[in-house]
């Protein structure tokens, strides 16, 4: 199974912080693993670090095949991120969102389309200003930008926060179908319950290490 | 998605977020009004001599204020939902995002130095030489495009730190200076206020253009690592 993430003894820092303190980690393709731990642990940092947004300062970080110590751009247009916030536009509607965020990586009308299908988004809220709807609305359209993008590997925080009981069960049926086609998802919650659920295996994060949790 | 692509897709978002949110017109246009409503009150005296004479000045001062407003605009809907983060994230070219915010700025400039100059023609009975359009145009132009620039440029640097909304001010009017002055002395000499003459212009639309190159390719090298810190 190909190896997509490949953390060892990663050090990174924000500002004077050490976010993560020799963290390892290794993902294989098709796998979800839940990210479980404090606040403050370093769960956000190691997402953003297989993100290609927060520099390594020393160790060996290879993700989808880029040494992100070397450049950390190249892995950037491969991976979803979904953080605290849903990095939406909420004067345009959902489809155009969908649509700016497809299109940069050159999705055509029929993925966009197929995207909002996949999040129920097709029907009546496609049209619909993403300013004007609920905290879970807007969570399931950024989702179904990240399906739009082909993301390869998906980086997702708290993403059931928000979201109503039917929209947490959507979210892990979209999750489940990602892997299972082929995409590598890794999830920082604090639902422990579900999220664990939905993973094949967790690790915890604390003091910026990554540990084993036995299953 | 190659750099020209990237800029078209960003400059369309942004100007159809600014056609949905109407800022530019109900804010801008309107704050941009009362200044030079409220300059003509500050400088207004019997002949409207005065006013003739500095209009060109107030038409840029007022743009500048103006610019001000949409630089923030520009970044707030950036940062506002996290989305600076997503553009990071999507591995397209920053050139592009640069230049695709500087062309919807631009848009938006063009259309309120258009209107900011009527607004000189009413209020303070400026002139407009039919010898002086193609100065007066080439002007607005490229000044636009310097302060779309900077404007873009210092937006990126401010985007990501605490207290931008004043930081920017700060940052930005030193910079601008030479477009204040260089797109004022070029509108006097297309308008002919005073003594100028249509020949006094072509040097200071020569600065602006420098000025606008200038910036234009420094943001499109540095605008990636800008967007990284």
């Amino acid at each position: 199974m190909e190896t997509i993430v490949d953390l060892r003894d990663v050090v990174a820092v924000l500002g004077q912080f050490p976010a993560l303190a020799g963290a390892s980690l290794t993902v294989l393709r098709g796998e979800i693993v839940l990210l479980q731990g404090p606040n403050g642990a370093g769960k956000t940092s190691l997402l953003r670090v297989c993100a290609g947004l927060l520099p390594v300062v020393r160790g060996h970080a290879v993700v989808l095949g880029h040494d992100l110590t070397v450049d950390r751009s190249g892995v950037r247009a491969k991976v979803g991120l979904l953080g605290h916030t849903n990095g939406l536009y909420p004067e345009l509607s959902v489809r155009d969102n969908v649509q700016f965020w497809g299109t940069t990586v050159g999705a055509s009308s029929g993925e966009i389309d197929a995207a909002l299908d996949r999040l129920g988004l097709s029907l009546r809220l496609a049209d619909v200003q993403v300013g004007r709807l609920s905290a879970g609305q807007k969570r399931r359209t950024a989702l179904a930008c990240l399906v739009a993008r082909r993301a390869v590997l998906w980086l997702l925080d708290e993403p059931h926060a928000g979201l109503d009981a039917e929209g947490r069960d959507e979210l892990d049926a979209v999750l489940r179908q990602a892997a299972a086609s082929g995409a590598t998802v890794l999830v920082a919650s604090h639902e422990l319950e579900r999220a664990g659920a939905l993973a094949h295996r967790t690790v915890q994060v604390i003091a910026g290490q990554v540990h084993e949790v036995e299953q | 998605m190659n750099t020209w692509n990237v800029a078209k897709l960003v400059a369309a978002k942004d100007l159809r977020i600014e056609a949905r949110s109407r800022v530019i017109t109900n804010q801008v246009l309107p704050f941009a009004a009362i200044a030079m409503v409220m300059f003509a009150f500050a400088l207004d005296n019997e002949n409207d001599a005065l006013l003739v004479q500095v209009a060109p000045g107030l038409i840029w001062l007022a743009t500048l204020f103006s610019l001000l407003i949409l630089v923030q605009r520009s970044f707030a809907i950036e940062t506002a939902d996290g989305a600076i983060d997503a553009l990071r994230v999507a591995g397209i070219d920053p050139g592009g995002i640069f230049l695709g915010k500087a062309a919807a700025l631009a848009a938006q400039l063009v259309a309120l130095e258009t209107i900011l100059i009527g607004a000189a023609v009413l209020l303070y009975h400026t002139e407009i030489r039919l010898g002086g359009v193609v100065l007066l145009v080439t002007t607005v132009l490229a000044a636009t495009c310097g302060l779309a620039f900077v404007g873009t440029l210092y937006g990126g640097l401010a985007a990501g730190i605490k207290g931008r909304e004043t930081l920017l001010p700060l940052l930005l009017l030193p910079v601008v200076a030479p477009v204040l002055i260089g797109a004022t002395r070029a509108l006097e000499a297309a308008f002919g206020t005073g003594k100028a003459v249509l020949a006094d212009g072509w040097p200071w639309l020569g600065l602006l253009i420098t000025f606008a190159a200038a910036f234009g390719v420094v943001g499109v090298l540095a605008f990636g690592p800008l967007l990284d810190e």
